[in-house]
């Protein structure tokens, strides 16, 4: 079509054209792919015109879909070059405004991200005459999806904006702080912290405190929960002489909230709490707090505190570390080891050994160990998948042999779990632990159930079983290999079963790299060739499928002797699949 | 118990005015939004209709308002669950609205399975100018492009759109009976018969069960969900009503599963009324808070109970709905209206309840008076802007001028769903697949 248009026409316009035409396509997709090609249109008509026709347009255009509506909300926030620069960066507010009306969040967010973005193109005048004037108008809109755009606004005008407009910035805050619609409160909520680090120090203390202490005593704890996070912005910020007066007395309320949300969530940002307001402080009121979050009623709150007793340990003060964890940490770990709901307990498995490098090799042996042993016998798969995933930790501290009685059953009975879920998890750490443990370890009591995998019912476990053979051959080295694998691999070949057969097959697949030419040429090769008469399509097939996998690794005379002929068989062989397999294997080995 | 002929005039207008009914136009629930503007009604076939307030107007001021079609979409589609083999019928169940966030509006539909998000929203005006085509839809020939053109926005005439926004599915065992939104504006509830599971008003592929009461052996099951809600203004409190007529008041601020309640309310049997009904007639059909949060209504078989949420032990008043029928619960029990669930409103100022009865009639319980009255919602009596006569049922032997005989009622006309204007005294009452407006007369 286009080379129609060559002749009198504006060569280059077409594509243009159509761009054009399907910004209002029927089809979403091509909507999507002219919105995503917006630039392009832009350059071809020029800055002027994308300023007084296209962005009109654009701005207009908030009746689309959430995707077509978040990629133009991306878009314009690199659009200040195709608009003429920073001087006219200020045309962009009034699509960007739009959209940051919207009821998709996702869309509201990239707009403001993107109003973010182009606030700091703007001259410090048009930023108090274009930019400013849109935030105040967002902040005092009638609905309140505009007023929670307005929140993440605040912070990127203030600090370049004159003292009168600083103060006006002040007070929209504070209204939009007390907000009649908790979606305005949490959306001011969860900007505090980042408004408060833009705001001179004395403003902080006399604005902001205040309005911190009264979100987080909101009526609706989902507001609440959010000062949790304000909190960690704001100790940051200030002295550590303030913090006593301003900050801890809302902390602490936070802590002994009446609603578990907060609490959590309290637990969940304990380590930037403890950062956040010093070793002095964290001795004195978070030890305690921490106590009693790990001893919460609610389950949720408990495991979210679990989830940070290595780091809250690690980052206590080095002097007194020690004494804290015995004392008062400890006591409250050893009752979470027998909870009574098994989220909590996994989330302690999956920390608790990272505290023995915390309290070193006598500590470990005499207080953690008993830990480490229940929880390798509790009865949730969980809580011991996460005991041994974690067991480079203690391997550091203690070596893993204290462990390895207590190991084997658990690992075994994972093993053999009736979910095969279960058993995916705990093959995926067996190289792992082939690491800790040794290949003599390994080889006398954890190699039969690797070998037992191959034969597994489920299809995933067998191939993640090939995928494990391939990982340990890549530890243990070739000559294991070939003494304890290869073997075993390849008397699979003869099983009545074709689905074991096929897992010799993958497997070859899987180890010829690792296992080396000789090995895959000598060994595995004539097997492979042996299986290419087999009477099931399946396995032929696959056999074209291996031989183009172990092909690269061959000696180049087998590969011309041996191969050949028989991919040369199969390509002629009765079943469809055969014989596409086999051609793809000519042409990718170029025996074709 | 005393009918008040001096009870409020009221005028009406059809605005579903089908002459023949099929099925799947009987109204399955009613609702008005927060403003009052628009009205909601869905029904058994699947759709949701959305009737807008005629704007005031002041050459034609008796037609101030009057409620006009606004919008109408399928919202359900039959479905069949190939696993279970069981039908899923397309009926609107329940119909919320969300606080309006901006010009759109956004409503929650469910039927039995499945919650969905909708967006009702204006269009006024539309692009015109192509490139590759002329002004009358002509493709033209690419030579002759010369100049791109950018569409621009011309007026049109105005188009309401409703498009589905979310589809929260797969999260009900067993059929949804209530939804409700937070007034955290930020997620909702929806309950079924053993289940009540919290859902972020964003998130579709997860939801929090927060209450179950499915016993581990279907065979000890001994109550089910009926109705749920949550408090119009502390985002932690809902209480859900049983079949056994307790409600119980749960509060999510104190576990993550509120399978304990922290206040049950249930009204001490009376034992020279047991019966073999009595189980099934203290069932609850219905539980609404009060605007101010104070007290809750239930609706049982018989009556409607005012509860202060302070007193667990009684309720505060109790209505009347019928009473004349206690005689007659053999033969309700027989033709299964006994089973019939009636939904329970309270004005905007919590100061006169509504709910409805056989026959198409309605009753309204002024709280503060005690007086009360029956009316109904018939075609014959109501014509546009006609006032609606008190109606009484009579139960001894001897029946006036104007009264009905319990004989003579109709079992088949029955108001299940009403509502009414959150400010105004504007009622909206459906009687099978009419539905009724009755307003205070303008005068």
């Amino acid at each position: 079509m286009s080379k129609m248009a060559g002749a009198d026409g504006d060569d280059s316009l077409y594509p243009i054209a159509v761009l054009i035409d399907e910004l209002r396509n029927e089809d979403v997709q091509l909507r999507l792919n002219s919105i995503k090609k917006l630039s392009t249109i832009a350059l071809a008509l020029g800055v002027e015109r994308t300023r007084t026709e296209l962005l009109p347009f654009l701005t207009d255009t908030i009746y689309d879909e959430d995707e077509v509506l978040l990629a133009l909300a991306e878009q314009l926030g690199s659009f200040t070059v195709l608009v003429g620069g920073p001087e006219y960066v200020h045309c962009l507010l009034p699509p960007l405004e739009s959209l940051a009306t919207v009821e998709e969040t996702v869309v509201r967010d990239k707009a403001v991200e993107s109003l973010r973005k182009i606030s700091h193109e703007h001259s410090p005048e048009d930023l108090e005459a274009h930019f400013e004037p849109l935030v105040k108008r967002l902040a005092s809109g009638d609905w309140f999806t505009s007023r929670t755009s307005a929140c993440g606004l605040f912070s990127v005008c203030y600090p370049r904006v004159s003292k009168s407009t600083k103060s006006e910035i002040r007070q929209h805050f504070r209204t939009l702080c007390s907000d009649d619609t908790p979606m305005v409160r949490r959306a001011a909520a969860s900007k505090l912290g980042e408004f408060a680090k833009v705001l001179e120090l004395e403003y902080v203390k006399s604005d902001l405190i205040p309005l911190f202490a009264a979100l987080a005593s909101d009526e609706q704890d989902s507001v609440r929960l959010l000062a949790v996070e304000a909190c960690v912005s704001i100790a940051q910020l200030l002295p550590q002489e303030d913090l006593e007066k301003l900050v801890m007395p809302t902390l602490r309320q936070a802590t002994e909230d009446k609603s578990w949300r907060v609490r959590y969530m309290v637990a969940d940002k304990f380590s930037e709490l403890q950062k956040a307001v010093g070793p002095e402080i964290t001795e004195n009121d978070l030890v305690p707090s921490f106590q009693n979050l790990l001893k919460d009623c609610e389950a949720e709150v408990r495991a979210a505190a679990a989830n940070k007793v290595k780091e809250f340990c690690e980052n206590l003060p080095a002097d007194s570390r020690e004494t804290i964890i015995m004392n008062s940490i400890l006591p409250c770990v050893k009752e979470l080891v027998s909870d009574t709901n098994q989220h909590v307990k996994s989330a302690l498995a999956s920390v608790i050994m990272g505290l023995s490098t915390i309290l070193g090799k006598d500590n470990t042996i005499e207080h953690l160990l008993p830990l480490f042993l229940a929880q390798l016998k509790d009865e949730c798969p969980e809580v011991r998948l996460n005991i041994i995933s974690n067991l480079d930790c203690v391997n550091e501290v203690i070596g893993i042999r204290q462990l390895s009685q207590s190991l084997l059953p658990a690992i075994v009975e994972l093993a053999e779990d009736a979910k095969w879920r279960v058993r995916l998890a705990i093959i995926e750490y067996m190289p792992l632990l082939a690491g800790q443990l040794g290949m003599e370890f390994f080889d006398e009591k954890l190699n039969s159930l690797c070998m037992a995998w191959l034969v597994d019912h489920v299809y995933a476990i067998r191939e993640a079983a090939t995928c494990n053979l391939m990982k340990l051959v890549e530890r243990f080295g070739a000559s294991w290999a070939q003494s304890t694998i290869v073997p075993k691999v390849l008397g699979m070949a003869s099983d009545p079963n074709y689905l074991h057969r096929m897992t010799t097959l993958f497997c070859i697949s899987a180890l010829s790299e690792a296992c080396g030419q000789e090995i895959t040429t000598k060994q595995m090769l004539p097997i492979v060739l042996k299986m290419s008469e087999d009477q099931v399509a399946n396995v032929r097939f696959n056999v074209a499928k291996s031989l183009q996998k172990i092909g690269p690794v061959l000696e180049n005379s087998a590969l011309q002797a041996e191969v050949r002929p028989v991919l040369e068989k199969l390509a002629t062989d009765q079943d469809m699949d055969v014989k596409y397999f086999a051609q793809e294997a000519m042409t990718v080995l170029s025996l074709a | 118990m005393e009918e008040d002929t001096d009870s409020r005039k009221i005028n009406s207008s059809f605005l579903r005015d089908h002459n023949y009914a099929t099925e799947a136009d009987i109204i399955s629930t009613v609702e008005f939004n927060h403003t009052g503007e628009l009205l909601a009604t869905g029904d058994k076939g699947g759709r949701v209709v959305i009737f807008q307030r005629e704007q005031e107007s002041k050459n034609q001021p008796h037609r101030r308002g009057e409620y006009n079609v606004y919008s109408t979409f399928q919202s359900h589609e039959p479905e069949f669950d190939y696993l279970k083999s069981l039908e899923i019928e397309e009926k609107i169940n329940k119909i919320r609205w969300l606080p309006q966030q901006n010009a759109a509006y956004f409503l929650l539909s469910t039927n039995d399975k499945t919650v969905k998000l909708w967006k009702v929203s204006e269009r006024g005006r539309r692009p015109e100018g192509y490139n590759l085509k002329d002004d009358d839809g002509r493709i033209r020939d690419p030579s002759t492009i010369t100049m791109l053109r950018v569409p621009v926005l011309q007026p049109m005439d105005l188009m309401v759109e409703a498009t589905p926004r979310r589809v929260f599915s797969n999260a009900h065992t067993y059929h949804i009976n209530s939804i409700s939104v937070n007034s955290d504006y930020e997620t909702y509830m929806s309950a079924d018969d053993l289940r009540i599971n919290l859902w972020n008003l964003e998130i579709t592929n997860r939801s929090f069960n927060i209450v179950d009461i499915k016993p581990a052996n279907m065979e000890e099951l001994t109550e089910v969900i009926t109705a749920a809600e949550f408090h119009p203004n502390q985002c932690n409190t809902f209480v859900y009503s049983s079949s056994k007529g307790t409600i119980r008041l749960c509060d999510m601020r104190a576990a993550a599963l509120c399978d304990k309640h922290s206040k049950f309310f249930e009204e001490p049997e009376d034992p020279s009324n047991r019966s073999f009904f009595s189980e099934i007639i203290s069932s609850i059909s219905d539980v609404k808070f009060s605007h101010s949060g104070r007290y809750m209504m239930t609706r049982d078989y018989l009556t409607v109970k005012v509860w202060d949420l302070n007193m667990e032990s009684r309720p505060l008043e109790t209505y009347q709905v019928h009473d004349y029928l206690r005689s007659k619960l053999c033969s309700l029990y027989e033709n299964d209206c006994i089973f019939d669930k009636f939904e329970c409103v309270w004005n905007g100022s919590d100061s006169v309840i509504m709910t409805g009865s056989y026959n198409n009639f309605f009753r309204m319980f002024d709280r503060n008076t005690k007086r009360d009255v029956t009316l109904e919602a018939s075609r014959e009596n109501s014509k546009p802007r006609a006032i609606l006569k008190p109606r009484k049922v009579c139960v001894g032997g001897k029946r006036r001028k104007d009264e009905i005989s319990v004989d003579s009622l109709d079992f088949s006309k029955k108001i299940l769903h009403s509502a009414w204007h959150p400010s105004e005294n504007i009622i909206a009452v459906a009687a099978t697949n009419n539905l009724y407006i009755f307003q205070d007369k303008v005068n």
